[in-house]
């Protein structure tokens, strides 16, 4: 059995659910200016406050299980994503103490409101450099990086730190819609609105532009008739955004959040077949990089039965707080 | 690499790492102290003690949202500071700390939300159970992480294949590796002995404002039980330990103790000012033969110096002597402490007697300064090298510059102090509240069913 591959699939799986969760989370944040008083930014950080903690144990659970199974990809990807990483990672401190610390005082409440936004733009905006500094590749010697410090700062990737931004900014107003009081709710619709149609620009921009300046990836998209099969990833996008603006336009607030996510979906599915089978592009592909079998399988053994209760139990943790906040909620 | 960039690298891991170890030997022992609280709680039914819970709770959650969030800063940064290293140790240490976070990490978050904001929605066993489950949660988190670390120091069951990357080859031997059960006790009853202080202290200083307080009582006689049997516990733990690193890592004992020759009859060198570049200890105040009694429990026993190990294998000496003895003298007068409470308890003035409670309220911080002391201790002791023996540091490092290092550097310094001085200044706001009868009750009523009081209330506290 190809243990790597299965990893491949599990890490890829662990990052995906982190971009879903964490999104719609890190969303929240870059909403937080557009909220019209403080109260209802209590709220929204309420609708949150539960399940923050576990969205972002899929990140450490990404870095984490990349050390584990692909150490060789995970001790070349860290030095070259050096300084994007080390902003990414002290945007998450600054929202994530904001969580208790805007609670907790009121003379200081509005520093960390900012924290909290701040912290979370600069967090989806370095996802997003990170992904496009993968998708452009990374130069590697022997088993170590070989690049420059600012070989991740390209307009290519600024653009999808951008288009990130958008991409969480939707889930997160989509989540406001379903958990924030109706009176309060419906603002968000037009919000949401607005996210997606600069999301939809991005998504054409980005898939134009990479097949344009690089070749590795046209020839693959472009190389009839193996690429019938890619056409599948577009067509797949074209039924999430029309759907999506469907139902933003009915008001069906989960329907719109479920096609987004599909759109997250079809965009890793993008990543992934440009990419793959290469973990480090286009240098170390996830057969090269993985540890040996014993490693694959002593950590597999355990996530087999782990995952699905983690995965159960952290659903549990969303349905004991399902439905809609009342303004008095929260234990503050 | 240069050693510039090296030694910006060690830097800047040492002050995440020290940052962030703050925080979870804080939140293991709260986490059980909260367990406690909740099941007295429901046994009894006496509603003092979910009061208590609820007023720890709020620094309990202030306090673990900091230690996540410094904890996802050390998941990258092994890959950021220590490339080399994790190529290399990878396959051994990515799996352990993989099960750390499928079983720890994520069960702490999970139930976590329902631990703070859920008693309305599940019920009190529910809710007793997830309290159960982060505490559970934080132990099991401990034990990945200190199996890790133990392995770094005495590597055991693997082999090293062409590429120079560590295999496993059996994962028992790995897990239980020889320091992993010495480090893991004596690092949990830290955590206990740090949260018992903690809390005598802030009960000790409420003590001072009012002596009557009921809740200020229940609590500053929990803890100082706690530490009547830690404290004493954690001596007895910590020499094993020390015996077991004398087996495994000579050199670092050679430096703890201060010996730089080698001796039949060694002293125990209490003080004096180590000289790494004579080799010699300056103006030491010493015990004769009890170095030798104490490590090989022999008068005449032969006690080996760093003289006994290649140059290139010395830690530096003065850090080591130094932390240790910090840690060590703590160590000693947490014991006064418990023992001074078994008597004033036993002559009935346990809550009357101001001095002690301002002893108390001084060793506050005394759990996280052994703590760190002994953190360094053990990390600096086994220097030059991160997998003992094997890996030298030097060798560990990934090709970062240094310029980029100190600008890295420099924003950790800056946010931290920032973000975590905030946190500090917030928990000790809420500790200098008093704990009083009318603490919000998780549910909108008291437990004896009256109203909560309002908010103006004379006895009610903002």
């Amino acid at each position: 059995m190809d243990y790597a591959l299965i990893w491949y699939g599990l890490i890829g799986f662990a990052v995906l659910i982190y971009v879903v969760l964490d999104g719609f989370d890190l969303g929240i944040g870059i909403l937080f200016p557009k909220a019209t008083n403080e109260a209802e930014r209590d709220l929204m950080m309420n609708s949150i406050a539960p399940v923050w903690d576990g969205n972002e144990t899929w990140l450490v659970l990404g870095g984490g299980g990349l050390f584990a199974v692909f150490p060789l990809a995970y001790s070349i990807v860290m030095p070259a994503l050096y300084a994007p990483l080390i902003i990414m990672l002290l945007g998450l401190v600054l929202r994530g103490v904001s969580f208790e610390y805007r609670f907790r005082t009121k003379r200081g409440k509005f520093v960390w409101s900012i924290a909290f936004f701040a912290g979370s733009i600069a967090a989806a905006a370095t996802q997003g450099i990170m992904l496009g500094a993968m998708l452009q590749g990374i130069e590697v010697d022997a088993r170590s990086y070989a690049g420059g410090w600012f070989d991740w700062f390209t307009p290519f990737t600024l653009f999808c730190g951008f288009a990130t931004i958008c991409a969480y900014a939707l889930l997160g107003a989509c989540w406001l819609v379903i958990k924030l009081p109706q009176e309060l709710a419906d603002r968000y619709y037009d919000v949401a609105k607005h996210w997606g149609i600069a999301l939809v620009l991005c998504i054409v921009v980005v898939s134009a532009w990479l097949p344009l300046t690089h070749e590795i990836i046209s020839q693959r998209w472009f190389n009839l008739p193996n690429s019938m099969l890619y056409f599948m990833v577009p067509a797949l996008a074209v039924i999430c955004i029309w759907q999506l603006f469907k139902s933003l336009n009915n008001h069906q607030a989960v329907r719109a959040y479920l096609f987004g996510i599909g759109l997250f979906i079809v965009s890793a599915l993008g990543f992934s077949v440009s990419t793959f089978p290469y973990i480090v592009p286009f240098a170390v592909t996830y057969a090269d990089a993985a540890a040996p079998d014993s490693s694959l399988k002593f950590l597999l053994t355990g996530t087999v039965f782990l995952l699905p209760m983690v995965i159960a139990y952290s659903g549990y943790a969303y349905w004991v707080f399902r439905g809609k906040l009342k303004h008095d909620e929260g234990y503050h | 690499m240069d050693t510039l960039a090296l030694d910006l690298a060690r830097f800047q891991f040492a002050f995440t790492v020290s940052f962030h170890i703050i925080f979870p030997s804080f939140t293991i022992g709260l986490a059980s102290y909260l367990a406690v609280l909740e099941g007295l709680w429901l046994k009894t039914n006496d509603d003092k003690y979910i009061q208590i819970y609820k007023y720890w709770l709020k620094i309990f959650s202030v306090t673990f949202g900091m230690g996540v969030v410094s904890g996802i800063v050390l998941s990258y940064q092994f890959g950021t500071n220590w490339s080399v290293f994790s190529d290399k140790t990878g396959p051994i240490l990515g799996p352990l700390m993989g099960y750390e976070i499928l079983t720890a990490f994520f069960l702490e978050a999970g139930f976590l939300g329902v631990m703070l904001f859920g008693m309305k929605k599940v019920g009190r066993k529910l809710h007793f159970s997830a309290t159960c489950v982060v505490a559970f949660g934080t132990f099991l988190s401990a034990f990945w992480i200190l199996s890790v670390n133990s392995w770094m120091q005495t590597p055991a069951g693997y082999s090293i294949n062409e590429a120079g990357q560590f295999i496993p080859e059996d994962w028992l031997a790995i897990v239980f590796n020889p320091s992993f059960p010495y480090r893991l006790v004596h690092m949990l009853l830290a955590s206990y002995l740090t949260t018992a202080f903690v809390v005598a202290a802030v009960a000790g200083y409420h003590l001072i404002k009012a002596n009557h307080n009921p809740l200020a009582k229940t609590m500053f006689s929990m803890a100082l039980w706690m530490i009547v049997i830690v404290a004493p516990l954690q001596i007895i733990v910590g020499d094993f330990h020390g015996l077991n690193t004398m087996q495994h890592q000579p050199a670092k004992i050679a430096a703890m103790e201060g010996h730089y020759d080698s001796h039949d009859g060694a002293p125990l060198i209490l003080f004096g000012i180590p000289d790494d570049q004579a080799k010699e200890m300056k103006y030491q105040v010493a015990i004769p033969k009890l170095g030798s009694l104490i490590l090989t429990h022999e008068l005449n026993g032969r006690v080996q110096g760093l003289d006994a190990f290649p140059e290139a294998d010395h830690p530096p000496v003065s850090i080591v002597f130094w932390s240790f003895r910090v840690m060590v003298g703590i160590g000693f007068g947490m014991l006064m402490i418990g023992l001074v409470s078994l008597w004033l308890r036993k002559k009935g003035k346990l809550y009357q007697t101001p001095l002690f409670h301002k002893a108390c309220v001084l060793f506050g911080p005394a759990g996280f300064v052994a703590l760190i002391s002994g953190w360094i201790t053990t990390e600096v002791g086994r220097q030059p090298f991160t997998v003992y023996g094997l890996l030298r540091t030097a060798d560990s490092a990934s090709p970062i510059d240094a310029v980029a290092i100190t600008w890295s550097l420099t924003a950790f310094v800056v946010v931290y102090l920032c973000v975590f001085g905030a946190g500090f200044f917030y928990i000790i706001r809420l500790m200098q509240k008093s704990p009083t009868r009318y603490e919000q009750a998780l549910e909108a009523r008291l437990p004896d069913g009256a109203e909560v009081p309002p908010a103006s209330h004379p006895n009610r506290l903002p």
